[in-house]
């Protein structure tokens, strides 16, 4: 029997399997599959006040990859206590809760409203490319995502991942830093910053201009960053950044992920974390790996 | 499940006028979920392409559905390659469809790849029916819309066939008049014909297009603006929608 189980911060995932911000929604997501299925629900970014994002076109296609500039459109954190998270509270799989903020207070604020709910974890947002405000911004100094990290921590009872942008000179300066002042867990990668030009219209295809870049075109990416990060902070690591199939987890674990997401794989499947779970199991089933750690330590370098 | 991929055999595929193909899709589970205006996803088989690409639904029979699509782009263009007997990737039925009404004179206004979704409509509502046909330069599916009993009028911006012009101008110039409109098509078109039917002061059903990512509502790429009470919200064309009220849309 081989064991997928994972522990985040003090929090056991059945498996290894979660799904990207911003790509999943409880409700959509499970008319596909089945919630229980995976190691854990990362929702959707949650700001303190409903946000409207971005005007529209708000996604394109690229070889092998999407841009979307959504700009985390959310209905604000009392309508998620409210009308959201009672639905997600019946499936016996963990929450993590992805937080947005354009200011610490922000971040302080939903991290505050979520401490007395039925969440596990909470992943702060400080990698979006597409708010003008926040998100990147933060990400991106490792001083504020420092400050962030801080602060939240200062008022949240539950422990916190933060979610990392690839958007920088230095992924492992930044990964220290959010370490340093208690990040309990780390995500990453967030989107790539990325832009397609219509030729025949002469324009920009996003309203935005620009958007965040995903699919598996960025995998390769994701991994190394993953591997540098593994080996410069010791908190859980979240890989995510491409993730099709289950030999795509391993990869991701090998390099050091404790856990990852699975993101724009649902548009091309609507199915792909359940899917993606069980290549991960023939895989470990044909190496004969009996649980996720063996199969970390067994890479050689 | 609620909502599945399945792998549908293509039953039949024809080119019915230039880069617009007419195909036949045999898949039980898909038919029985479909209703009048949603769409299905389709997924290509191209590995590099990963988005599904949204279809409407023209018409639903037992264990079949007929789509009719232009070709815009490298996805339609590998459909457009599929022969009879060929596997093809869709979900069931997505977004909510048009609400027939049970009036005495019903007006469909579609325009060019708009038109599709206004075979099933013409085949689910009793009474009159009026269709009302906008294209760049060669019509499709009139043939089909009269065999179900639908008077149909065509206007072409090239004036090649029928009226030179568009819809709104035929309807105004044929006066055409019904109890309950249903649109889909381009956006200025539904727009122009949104303005006409709130001076005539008739209720309209439109069929909204945004460019989407997952086509089920997990995404929030595909927003449009809905008028709700006091505030406006922007709501999701592939769930919400992809039909909403005329007098809700904020054009």
């Amino acid at each position: 029997m081989i064991d997928l189980s994972v522990n985040i911060a003090g929090v056991t995932l059945n498996n290894p399997i979660t799904t990207a911000s911003g790509t999943f929604s409880a409700h959509d997501s499970s008319t596909f599959y089945d919630l229980n299925e995976l190691g854990a629900m990362i929702t959707k970014g949650v700001a303190n006040v409903p946000w409207e994002g971005n005007e529209t076109p708000r996604i394109a296609e690229t070889y092998g990859g999407m841009i979307n500039a959504v700009g985390l459109q959310n209905a604000g954190i009392d309508s998620f206590i409210k009308d959201e998270l009672p639905f997600i509270n019946k499936f016996d799989t963990k929450v993590i809760v992805n937080v947005a903020g354009r200011t610490i207070e922000d971040y302080c604020e939903v991290a505050e409203k979520l401490n007395d709910t039925n969440v596990d974890l909470l992943e702060i947002n400080v990698s979006c490319p597409n708010v003008k405000k926040g998100g990147i911004g933060f990400g991106t100094d490792p001083k504020l995502a420092a400050q962030v990290t801080k602060e939240v921590k200062k008022v949240c009872k539950k422990p916190i991942i933060v979610k990392l942008t690839p958007n920088v000179t230095d992924i492992t300066e930044i990964a220290k830093a959010v370490e340093a002042e208690g990040a309990d867990a780390i995500s990453l990668i967030n989107t790539l910053l990325g832009m397609k030009i219509d030729v025949h219209r002469r324009k920009p295809v996003l309203a935005n201009v620009m958007g965040g870049f995903s699919g598996p075109a960025i995998k390769p990416v994701a991994v190394r960053m993953v591997y540098q990060v593994r080996r410069a902070v010791n908190v859980p690591i979240i890989g995510l950044g491409g993730i099709m199939t289950g030999e795509d987890v391993v990869e991701f674990i090998l390099a050091g992920a404790d856990a990852v997401s699975i993101g724009t794989a649902v548009f091309a499947n609507p199915t792909a974390p359940v899917d993606i779970k069980n290549e991960l199991i023939n895989y470990m089933e044909k190496y004969n790996f009996k649980d996720l750690k063996s199969l970390r330590d067994s890479f050689n370098m | 499940m609620e909502r599945e991929v399945k792998n549908g055999v293509v039953k039949s595929q024809n080119c019915i006028a230039p880069d617009v193909y007419h195909m036949v899709i045999e898949e039980k589970t898909v038919a029985k979920s479909a209703k009048v205006g949603q769409f299905i996803n389709i997924y290509p088989k191209q590995k590099h392409i990963l988005l599904p690409r949204p279809i409407s639904i023209s018409e639903i029979d037992e264990s079949s559905i007929t789509i009719v699509y232009s070709v815009v782009g490298q996805g339609t263009a590998e459909f457009a390659t599929y022969n009879a007997g060929d596997e093809i990737k869709i979900s069931t039925a997505l977004g909510s469809g048009f609400v027939p009404q049970d009036v005495k004179t019903h007006i469909l206004v579609g325009g060019g790849i708009g038109v599709p979704p206004l075979v099933e409509l013409a085949k689910q509502v009793s009474g009159e029916k009026i269709a009302v046909l906008g294209f760049r330069d060669e019509p499709f599916l009139k043939e089909r819309l009269e065999e179900l009993g639908v008077k149909v009028f065509v206007a072409t911006d090239s004036g090649n066939f029928g009226f030179k012009g568009n819809v709104v101008e035929l309807i105004k110039s044929e006066n055409i008049v019904g109890d309950y409109y249903y649109s889909c098509g381009p956006k200025p078109m539904l727009k122009a014909l949104s303005e006409h039917c709130e001076q005539i002061n008739k209720p309209l059903q439109v069929s909204l297009e945004e460019r989407m990512g997952c086509g089920y509502g997990a995404c929030v790429g595909c927003v449009c603006k809905i008028k709700t009470e006091e505030t406006i919200s922007r709501k999701k064309v592939c769930k919400d929608g992809p039909v909403f009220l005329s007098s809700e849309v904020v054009w």
